[in-house]
Parts: C-alpha cells; structure tokens; sequence
C-alpha cells in the first residue's frame, strides 16, 4: 500500500495526544491471473515458480470407509499411489549422495515391490478402500519384518514412511515430508516447524506459502532472516495448490500479500520486471548506503539483529550502520554453567570487533540475557509457571530471587570490559521492562558496572503507556514489536489461528509505538524499533513517520528496506 | 530347478545384500523364489518378502526357477549370495 493512500500518511510526524494511524490497506495486482489467494505477505519480493507441497503426517484410514469407486478403480488408485510414491523417492535419490542414495532406492524397491501390489490389490478387489489397502497392506508386511528384531527396525521405520506417503498419494494430498524437486520451487505447507525447515535446503526454495501462521510465526521469522519472500496464513492454500501440475507456475508476491494461479505470461513476465527494477532499487541503496532521512531532515539508522560475532560480517555487507539488537543470550544457550566473566568479555569483544573499522558501525546495542519460558537455562533455575509469558521472564529473572542478581552484574561489567579499547559506542539495554521503578533499578546497575548509555525495550504495554515516566530514567528506548503486538493484543505469538491479531501494524499496537515515540522526542532520547515490524518495509516507513530513531532488522531485510524507505522519504 | 545356498554376507540377506539380489533377480528373464527351510518359497524379486524370510549369515537357502536359461540364472544368484555383499 502507498504512503499517500493511507489516512494521515503525509509524512508529518505522530502527534503525541492522538497519534494519526492508518487501517489496513488494499493493493491491486499487476495484469491478470486466474485466481489470488491473500495473506499476509513478508518481505516485498515477488518470485514466479512451480510449487512443491508438503503434508501435515497423515492419520490412518477409517477402515470402514466406503470405497469411492468400483475394485478396479480402487485398484488403480492405490497402485498409482505407488508409483507416484516411487517416483518421488526416485527423484530423491537421485539428488542424493552418499548412504542416502542406497536407503532412498532401497525405498524405490518397496514401493515397486511385485509382493505388495499383489496384496493391494487383493485388498481392493475385495472391496476395501485404495487408503485401506495401502494401510493395510503395508500393516502386514511391517509385522512380518518387525518380527525380525532389531536388524530390520529401520526398514519397518522405512515402510511407515512409505504407508504414509502412499496413503496420502491416493487420497489426493500432498506426502508428508519436505518435498525434493531438481529445480528451485515454492514451499507450500500448513505451518513450517523448526524441525521441517532444518531439513530444508533452502537454497531451493524461491518462497514459502503457509496456510497457518502469521507475521511473527516461525515461517515469517525465518523467512526474513534469510531474505526469502513468503505469503503466511494464506486460507485454503494447499487444497488450492495441490490441482497444479509440477510445471504450473504461481506468483508469489510478498508485497502484496497475495498467491496468484495460474497467471497470464504477460502477468509472469510484468511480475519478473517489477521484481527485476526492485532488485536494482536495493543493490543501488546498498551500495550507495544512503542515509535514510524524514521530510523534516532527521536521520533514520539502519541497524542490524545478530546473535554473535559470525553474524558481525554479513550485517555489515548488508550495509547496517550498527548493531539494534545483540542478543547475547546465545552465549548462554549452549552452556550448561554460567559461562565465566573471562569467557563472556572474549565472547562479546569477538562481536564488538566485527563492527570495528568502518566509520558508522562501531555502534552496538546489547540486549541483557534475556530469560523466556522457550530459552530456559539450567544454571537460573526456575519453578514451573501456568503462564509463562506473562511469568518471571526477561529482567524479571535476576530480582526474584535476588539469588539471580550476580548473574546480571556479571554480564554488565563483561559487557563494559570488552568494549573497552574497540571503539565501540557501546549501548546496553534489559527486556521486559515494565516501569519506572524497574527501569530506575536496571540503569543503577548498568551505570555502576560503567556502561555509558542504558537503555530499555518497550515490549510490556504498561512501559509504554507510562513511556515518559520509564525514558526518564535511562538513555534510549528500543521497541520489541513481537512481544509488544503479542501482549496488547493477548494472542500468542505463535497460535496459527490468531494471525490476524499478530500484526505490529494493528492501530492499537502503532499508538503505543507513538507514544513511545513521542516521549523520547520529548526528552531527546532515541527510540528505536526491534521487532520483526522494522523488516516490514511498508511496516517501516510508518513506524519512521510515527517518530522512530531506528530500525533494526535481520541483516538480510536491511538493502529491501532501505530501499523501499528511499523511495517513499 | 533348484539350487541350496549358504549365505556369505555376514549381516544375511539384509540391507544392502538383500537390495542387490532383489535387483539381481528383478533383471533375469525368470520368475524366482527363494525360501529358507521349512518355510514357503517367496519371489525373489520382491524386497519385502525377502526381507521377511530373515535370513541372517551362514544359513541355506532354496533358490528356484524353471525354463530357458534357469540354469544361468541361478548360477548368477548363487554366485551373488556366496559373495560378501556388504561391501
């Protein structure tokens, strides 16, 4: 959506009583296409490519369904569910190397297995459903090879795969399983867990389309994170998408939030150009590292997320002019005792003399170990919380107990020890921040460890609401715009269902981001943005005109921002 | 025509022995079975039964087929299973 279209969109800054914010807006595409399917879009690429499905696991076949069809159409269903399963393994042992290739055709045989189609076919003959036979066909040779023993558990776990993978063929829906293709394609899926994605080679993969989730589900994040466009809760997807054949082409654009089948060649080839003259648009601002400005002159910085110093490269080739978000709990995630002052200082340094050497990225925000119910770490034990969201989490996990407290005056005083000598312009902040009172207590600690400027994340709406009060004892402010967009609108950042109420560009959520905003250009102390809505480039430009400092990103998001925000400042 | 076998693979005709018989078999222009004694002959080119006659290192098994050419084919298979396959 344009700038100029929206409500209150003319560049002038919020105003602090009543903050001008827009409602959603609606974009038109390009050309024509035989039917769009919306969502919510991340990123602004838009790619053209055949899609490849991934099933959710199957459940077994109700064996007392009645067959859609006559025996001899059952038949062919299920053995051409086999063949279609053969086909697939087939095709991934092709692209495979190593063991894999002998596993993966050792499958091919199973499902080609003369022994087995016979049985199928038998099944279906005698009137059982083609899911039923294949479930159950598989079923009986599963026991004889389970009975075996150990030396076969890998071919029974071998066959399980196979009966899923047969039983969801002939039923029409996509195999369980990330999909392997010879050329790069679309993921579409229901969700993306963790665990799916590590499979994924995601040099194949052009976009991701998910039925579920939303802006701030596990697809989003780690579509931002490697620059990969995607269109989440995306309704109907995989039914929709499944009748395309493997060569179909679909438009995936990301700006646009929106899957369009189908599509004309004069759509395909208007979709290519546009994406082309984006491509140039953002390798051009990143080369040029052109500083965003406002109508009225203010600098808006560019800032990177990392996690450690491996990030510290590719933050900068991305053309950040400083680090918004060191997260420094990764430090402490793999370690099962609290790693030493020693190790944290050589820990830290490493990161802070990554940003050496160029002129404006000796600039570091880190971000205090930061407790949650997802990180939970061995050495801070904690009780067992009916809510952990809303429990001892964040600061909160170094006052109560006040056992806790050494732990964060040691990483403050490692934090001071290793910027000292690097150049670096070191600013430290604490999460979860709730008011005053806590912000008053944090900046004592930090100021006595002797950092320079102490901070706050705004994430709780408490702190927000009281943002004047809060900024008056600290330095700066950072948002966190997933935890914040997560608490004002009670919706679980990662409840698929709840994606419409996940979104940092809700009216309710950009007036808290206003008036944090506004109280530190009343105080004169910087407000920044660090939540997944800094990558949004449409999400960017109205957090700028809403009064943000700046904005910190996944590196990969930084050249699609920076140059969506040079054409609209 | 039938031919007794002692299988070498020291992990029988598992994995990757019972992969490249099957293969074997699947190639030659006769049906075949194998069994192990006392139990039913199954095709030989199929991987599952295979697999479920558990044949493990140093037992015997019955190798069959009738008409042109049995004769080579069997002598192949046999060679095969005599052969260390784990390799």
């Amino acid at each position: 959506m344009d700038e100029a279209e929206r409500p209150g969109g003319n560049g002038a800054r919020g105003v602090c009583d009543d903050p001008a914010v827009p409602g959603p807006g609606v974009r038109s595409g390009l050309g024509s296409a035989r039917r769009r399917l919306a969502g919510i879009g991340v990123g602004s690429a838009a790619v053209v490519g055949p899609v490849a499905l991934m099933g959710a696991p199957e459940p077994p076949p109700d064996p007392d369904a009645r067959p859609a069809g006559p025996p001899e159409r059952e038949t062919e269903r299920a053995l051409d569910a086999l063949r279609q399963v053969a086909e697939e393994l087939g095709r991934r042992a092709r692209l495979a190397d190593g063991e894999a290739v002998e596993v993966l055709e050792a499958q091919v045989m199973m499902a080609e297995d003369p022994t087995l189609a016979e049985a199928v076919a038998a099944s279906t003959t005698a009137g059982a459903s083609a899911e039923s036979a294949l479930h159950e066909s598989f079923g009986m040779f599963r026991a004889t090879l389970a009975e075996a023993g150990d030396y076969l558990a890998a071919r029974v776990a071998d066959l399980d795969d196979l009966a899923a993978r047969a039983v969801a063929a002939a039923a029409g829906r996509p195999m369980p399983g990330v999909p392997v293709r010879e050329e790069p394609f679309i993921l579409v899926a229901r969700d993306l867990a963790p665990a799916d994605t590590a499979l994924l080679d995601l040099k194949q993969v052009l976009a991701l389309v998910t039925e579920q989730g939303g802006p701030t589900s596990h697809t989003a994040i780690l579509a931002r994170s490697r620059g990969i466009p995607a269109v989440v809760g995306v309704a109907g997807a995989l039914a929709a998408l499944a009748a395309l054949a493997e060569d179909d082409l679909v438009v995936v654009d990301a700006a646009e939030g929106a899957v369009h089948i189908d599509p004309s060649e004069q759509f395909v080839a208007q979709a290519r150009e546009r994406e082309a003259g984006r491509r140039t648009a953002a390798a051009r601002a990143s080369a040029e590292g052109a500083t965003i400005r406002t109508p009225d002159g203010r600098a808006v910085k560019l800032l990177a997320n990392i996690g450690g110093a491996a990030d510290a490269a590719e933050a900068r080739a991305a053309g950040a002019e400083g680090v918004g978000l060191f997260r420094t709990e990764v430090l402490y995630l793999g370690a099962t005792r609290l790693p030493t002052f020693e190790e944290q200082v050589e820990a830290y340094r490493a990161v802070f003399e990554g940003f050496r050497g160029s002129d404006e990225s000796g600039h570091v925000i880190a971000r205090t170990l930061d407790v949650g119910a997802d990180k939970p770490l061995p050495f801070l034990p904690r009780g067992d919380e009916p809510n952990p969201a809303l429990g001892v989490r964040g600061i909160r996990a170094f006052r109560e107990p006040a056992a806790h407290e050494h732990v964060l005056d040691t990483q403050l005083a490692a934090l001071a020890a290793a910027a000292e000598g690097t150049g670096t312009d070191l600013w430290v902040m604490a999460p979860m921040i709730a008011d005053a009172a806590e912000a008053r207590w944090f900046a004592a600690k930090a100021r006595a460890a002797g950092i320079g400027k102490v901070g706050v994340m705004i994430e709780v709406p408490a702190a927000a609401l009281c943002a004047r009060e809060v900024l008056s004892e600290v330095d700066f402010a950072s948002i966190g715009t997933n935890d914040l967009t997560q608490y004002t609108m009670a919706a679980d950042r990662l409840i698929g269902a709840l994606g419409p109420f996940q979104d940092a560009g809700h009216p309710a959520v950009l007036k808290l981001i206003a008036t944090t905003a506004c109280a530190g250009a009343e105080l004169g102390k910087p407000v920044g943005v660090c939540g997944e809505a800094a990558a949004d480039p449409r999400l960017a430009a109205e957090l700028i005109r809403l009064g943000v400092t700046s904005l910190s990103m996944a590196p990969a998001a930084i050249p699609e921002v920076r140059a969506a925000l040079r054409s609209r400042t | 025509m039938q031919r007794t076998v002692t299988v070498a693979s020291r992990v029988g005709l598992h994995a990757r022995p019972a992969a490249v018989f099957v293969k074997a078999a699947s190639a030659a222009s006769l049906p075949v079975t194998i069994a192990k004694e006392g139990k039913e002959p199954v095709n030989a080119r199929s991987i599952l039964a295979v697999l479920g006659l558990d044949v493990r290192g140093g037992e015997d098994v019955v190798l069959e087929a009738d008409g042109d050419g049995a004769e080579g084919i069997l002598d192949k298979l046999a060679d095969l299973l005599t052969e260390d396959l784990e390799g």
